[in-house]
């Protein structure tokens, strides 16, 4: 398993649609130096600089060479990474290989996406993803694939429109109480079953918006954490489960299961003893890109039985007073900055864990919790964070 | 000099990348797309360790990451596996709004392929009817030599 690795330090920036004030690399140094105050370190302490954001996004590759100044990085070793919605997941588990290794102590890694930069044409860097000679001439977008989410989950449970809104409303909820998230909507079920559809059965108010933002962490080992903080989060486990288009393409099955993400509970549970994970594990922060995904994947998760999902957030076991809060923070369906915002699920988790989520702090103890990714298309990280050692 | 760095009216730079480019189709998807093209044939791949039939073809079995050879000649119609309808036009769209993008497993495939839904009804699609391909007049070796799939008689 390579050495134990913990959360040390988070900062973010607060997500909005536009940071008109700063360029990429400002916003960058902001979560940085936030998640170095948290850990009461300098950059001096730092081993590795890791950084996270979405090629073409704002008309850029390779940002980590032009943020350096920003990032920390100079003359320390780093990598940059794009796996596109999972982008900051695969960060904090790049960041664990550097740690968990030994070939580095303490790792600062950095996502961030200025969406507003792409100029409404995320959709265009987008389906620079697909196979040029099967899905790229559709050009479709995430509205699409989610909409297939939403459609074959009402199709098979006959469960109307009203759980998606009802689900937006908690998350809706959840983000004004966060300082950090770029929605802040006082929302009721009607506003969203009002809203324009987008692709049926999505609406406008069920799909995540486009955010402007950073997020950083800290990652140490065992040793270094100890010494430097008494609420060190543990990264208990996590897998990574890659499908990729094969989905859309190829898969063999008509409903629209996400298979990368059972595939990756199924990993994670079985090698942690969970059979029941609402009762085993405190919590979830999932990538849930719109409304309709966290009930479908909160099934594709294993977390419980199919067809149930749907009636959850209705019954309020999903809130933030729940015997099972999902997003608290909001979601992403409250905050997008895309290459920080898989990162922004396990910094979320951990804030959680530690007792300081402040005004969205969950009502019941958390000792452990979910936090996934999902994107690049249909890949998927999964994390086990908790408080103490096994 | 002021101490002040945020500026009252910050400026933002407006530019534009267009990125042409050159794709190799290889062995595989070649034959298949130029099958489209002169013949008007869908040819499907088939793992006979997995005795599964991939249309498009890959070269590479997904699941058991065997080469698979074994070629099938495919009647072109299916069934609808799910859908969706899009109620907006962008100018990249293959079709102008409102149309319906739709997974079609053809018959005698194990796969879905993702293409569009043509002459139909869009109230009325449901999953699990059966359409057949309508070929376009002028074919480039494109997915979209298929223009869409309509009912089936
Ligand atoms: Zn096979």
């Amino acid at each position: 398993m390579g050495r134990r690795v913990a959360i040390v330090g988070i900062g973010q920036t607060l997500h909005k649609k536009r940071h008109i004030d700063r360029n990429h690399t400002e916003l960058i140094n902001e979560a940085a130096r936030k998640a170095l105050q948290d850990a009461e370190i300098t950059i001096e302490d730092v081993d590795a600089v890791l950084n996270g954001n979405m090629d073409l996004f704002e008309g850029h590759n390779l940002m980590d060479a032009m943020t350096v100044e920003g990032s920390g990085a100079y003359m320390k070793p780093g990598l940059k990474m794009n796996t596109g919605g999972t982008t900051g997941g695969t960060m904090v588990a790049s960041g664990w290989y550097h740690v968990a290794s030994g070939k580095y102590d303490v790792v600062l890694i950095i996502g961030s996406e200025k969406l507003e930069e792409s100029g409404g044409n995320t959709t265009s860097a987008i389906i620079t993803c697909a196979d040029p000679l099967t899905l790229r001439p559709y050009h479709t977008g995430a509205v699409g694939a989610l909409a297939i989410v939403a459609a074959s989950y009402m199709n098979q449970y006959r469960c109307g429109e009203e759980p998606g809104a009802i689900v937006r409303v908690k998350a809706a909820g959840n983000a004004l109480k966060n300082p950090y998230s770029h929605l802040k909507l006082t929302l009721t079920v009607d506003d969203v079953l009002d809203s324009a559809i987008l692709i049926w059965p999505l609406r406008l108010l069920h799909m995540c918006p486009q955010s402007s933002g950073a997020c950083a962490i800290v990652l140490a080992s065992e040793e270094k954490a100890k010494k430097m903080t008494k609420k060190p989060v543990w990264i208990t486990d996590f897998v990574t489960s890659h499908m990729e288009a094969w989905r859309a393409t190829f898969a063999p099955d008509p409903i629209p299961s996400m298979q990368s993400q059972t595939d990756s509970a199924i990993k994670l549970f079985k090698r942690n003893g969970i059979t029941n994970p609402m009762k085993q594990v405190d919590m979830f922060e999932m990538y849930d890109p719109a409304a309709w995904a966290e009930i479908a994947w909160l099934e594709d998760f294993l977390i419980c039985e199919k067809g149930e999902a749907w009636k959850l957030a209705e019954k309020g076991v999903t809130a933030l007073d729940g015997a099972f809060p999902v997003n608290p923070s909001g979601g992403v369906q409250s905050t997008n900055p895309i290459g920080a915002t898989a990162m922004i699920r396990v910094a979320e988790a951990a804030l959680q864990i530690r007792g300081d989520a402040g005004g969205h702090q969950v009502t019941k103890n958390v000792n452990s919790a979910l936090a996934s990714s999902f994107g690049g298309a249909n890949w998927t990280n999964l994390f086990l964070l908790k408080k103490n050692l096994d | 000099m002021s101490q002040e760095t945020k500026p009252k009216a910050p400026l933002s730079i407006e530019g534009a990348i267009i990125l042409p480019y050159r794709y190799a189709a290889g062995g595989v998807m070649s034959r298949f797309l130029i099958a489209l093209r002169d013949s008007k044939k869908t040819l499907g791949i088939r793992c006979s360790r997995c005795n599964m039939v991939y249309v498009p073809p890959r070269e590479t079995c997904l699941h058991c990451f065997g080469r698979m050879d074994e070629w099938v000649e495919l009647e072109g119609s299916g069934t609808v596996e799910s859908y969706t309808v899009v109620r907006y036009s962008l100018p990249v769209h293959p079709m102008a709004a409102p149309f319906a993008f739709a997974l079609i497993k053809l018959d005698g495939a194990d796969t879905s392929l993702t293409h569009l839904l043509g002459e139909i009804d869009l109230e009325k699609i449901k999953v699990g009817m059966k359409v057949e391909p309508v070929y376009s007049e002028s074919r480039k070796a494109s997915i979209l030599d298929i223009s869409y799939f309509r009912p089936a008689n």
